[in-house]
């Protein structure tokens, strides 16, 4: 990690010294460039709320896709087969495109571009959360069913006290994952016009000129926001396992 | 086996049982009344454990016949239901719920199945882990107790549903020797209270001391019943008789 905080630095200093870069464009301390500064980081909103909403909606999803595969029935099986198959199978950018421009004439809806980039974000998420769900499912202890069995809890009742407790411990790293992964490809909802921390950047490319220092700070935006959340990750981990 | 009708609880009618291609139970009758209690013992794959899982339900049986408590086990959901709540089991990895405090896997079945608020549901939780003598745990998490703690806690859960029956599979194999007394001390109360029981289990001193019934399964059959006093002395069949020496004499 320190290495990692050296290397950054270092970055920026050689960065300052080459008469290639023009920090003048986000230098906080000129007028012009605080307003620049500032202006790149007002994508963070749409980013963090774009992540969040569309990583509820996917865990949601991919909890509802797990649960028929762990049917005896193959049908049920068959069903979330197909659909981790189908949605596993389009790239993220093309589901954006089509939820946004395509979606809308098939359903007759009108759909604005933050829950056309939540919807499809969530929808290609949920796959993967599908997968991750039922990995920790299956690796509860079927003595677990048993006790539930005997003590007459339901289905619903055994998943909700029993078991479900049991398989999210297990899958929080992975669950952590997928939300650095969300955070990350929030960005591709740029191409529709959400304006989240890519497309800002963008924008000021297009007004500055300056598309080396601009998107250095984007990468550096993400860079810290992944971090955190990481971090923020990593603690729920260590909490969650004193309690068992 | 002799029974009289009116106080017959468990009626298991010719039964079988596959798995794949292997049989684990060949045409298996067992008639138990109110109050008594069986120790079933046999050879490891002899079907001791699938009859006992067949009789709550965690094993549907093919062909034959079980009826408990006037109850007849068939594919619906309900008669499941009904029997489930009629039947305590214990298990011998003793499956607690293991994030969930020793109060809180007692309360749960309780509160979820038969609607207890939940002052009511903990009374009823301190009750039995009274009688099974650890009250002083009910705060703590299963992995914090012995093994012969865990195993009283899970008998304790079975008791708080308030089973006719208790089914007992073999509740003392996973426990270190010096645990093994404590939990078949709180079995033999149990039995002395009256609750119907079926154990599958090894102890033979428990055996003699608290069971009214042997039975000796081997090969998916039950090869002999007896009084325990004639059981451990002059077992009848020659199958029982090498499983008894295996057992009594190292």
């Amino acid at each position: 990690m320190k290495k990692m905080y050296l290397f950054i630095a270092l970055a920026f200093i050689l960065a300052g010294c080459s008469g290639n870069w023009g920090w003048y464009v986000v230098n906080p301390t000129t007028e012009g460039g605080f307003v620049n500064l500032k202006f790149l980081m007002s994508g963070l909103y749409y980013t963090i709320l774009t992540s969040l909403v569309a990583i509820a909606i996917s865990i949601l999803i991919g909890l509802v896709v797990a649960l028929p595969a762990l049917s005896k029935n193959k049908y049920l099986r068959g069903i979330n087969r197909f659909y981790v198959e189908i949605v596993r199978a389009i790239p993220i950018l093309v589901l954006i495109l089509w939820v946004y421009y395509g979606l809308p004439q098939v359903a007759g809806i009108t759909i604005d571009v933050f829950w056309a980039g939540v919807i499809a974000l969530a929808l290609s998420d949920s796959a993967f959360e599908a997968e991750i769900f039922r990995a920790g499912i299956q690796s509860v202890d079927k003595g677990q069913y048993e006790a539930s069995h005997t003590i007459s809890l339901n289905y619903i009742d055994t998943m909700r006290f029993v078991i479900l407790p049991q398989a999210i411990r297990r899958v929080l790293p992975a669950l952590g994952n997928q939300l650095v992964y969300m955070l990350k490809m929030s960005s591709l909802v740029s191409v529709i016009g959400m304006e989240e921390l890519t497309r800002k950047a963008n924008e000021l490319v297009v007004t500055e000129y300056r598309p080396l220092e601009v998107y250095t700070i984007l990468v550096l935006e993400y860079l810290i926001l992944i971090l955190l959340v990481s971090a923020a990750v990593r603690r729920l981990e260590k909490k969650m396992n004193t309690g068992n | 086996m002799s029974s009289n009708i009116n106080n017959q609880i468990i009626c298991v009618e010719k039964i079988s049982k596959f798995f794949g291609s292997f049989q684990a139970l060949k045409d298996v009758s067992l008639s138990v009344n109110i109050g008594q209690r069986i120790v079933i013992c046999g050879p490891s794959g002899s079907g001791k454990s699938t009859l006992i899982r067949c009789i709550n339900g965690l094993e549907q049986q093919q062909g034959g016949k079980i009826i408990v408590d006037g109850i007849v086990l068939n594919d619906s959901l309900d008669s499941l239901t009904k029997i489930k709540s009629r039947v305590g089991m214990v298990f011998q990895q003793f499956n607690l719920f293991p994030h969930l405090s020793v109060m809180d896997n007692l309360t749960l079945g309780p509160m979820r199945s038969k609607k207890l608020s939940k002052i009511d549901a903990e009374a009823l939780a301190m009750k039995y882990l009274e009688r099974v003598r650890i009250p002083e745990q009910a705060s703590k998490f299963p992995s914090q107790l012995s093994g012969g703690q865990q195993q009283r806690v899970a008998i304790a859960r079975s008791l708080c549903m308030e089973p006719a029956i208790m089914l007992f599979d073999e509740p003392t194999s996973a426990l270190d020797p010096e645990m093994i007394k404590e939990v078949l001390d709180v079995m033999s109360e149990l039995a002395n209270d009256g609750m119907t029981m079926i154990c599958v289990t090894h102890e033979t001193g428990f055996a003699r001391g608290v069971a009214d019934t042997m039975v000796f399964m081997d090969g998916g059959e039950i090869v002999e019943t007896a009084e325990p006093e004639k059981f451990f002395t002059k077992p009848e069949t020659r199958r029982c008789q090498d499983f008894l020496d295996k057992i009594l004499h190292h």
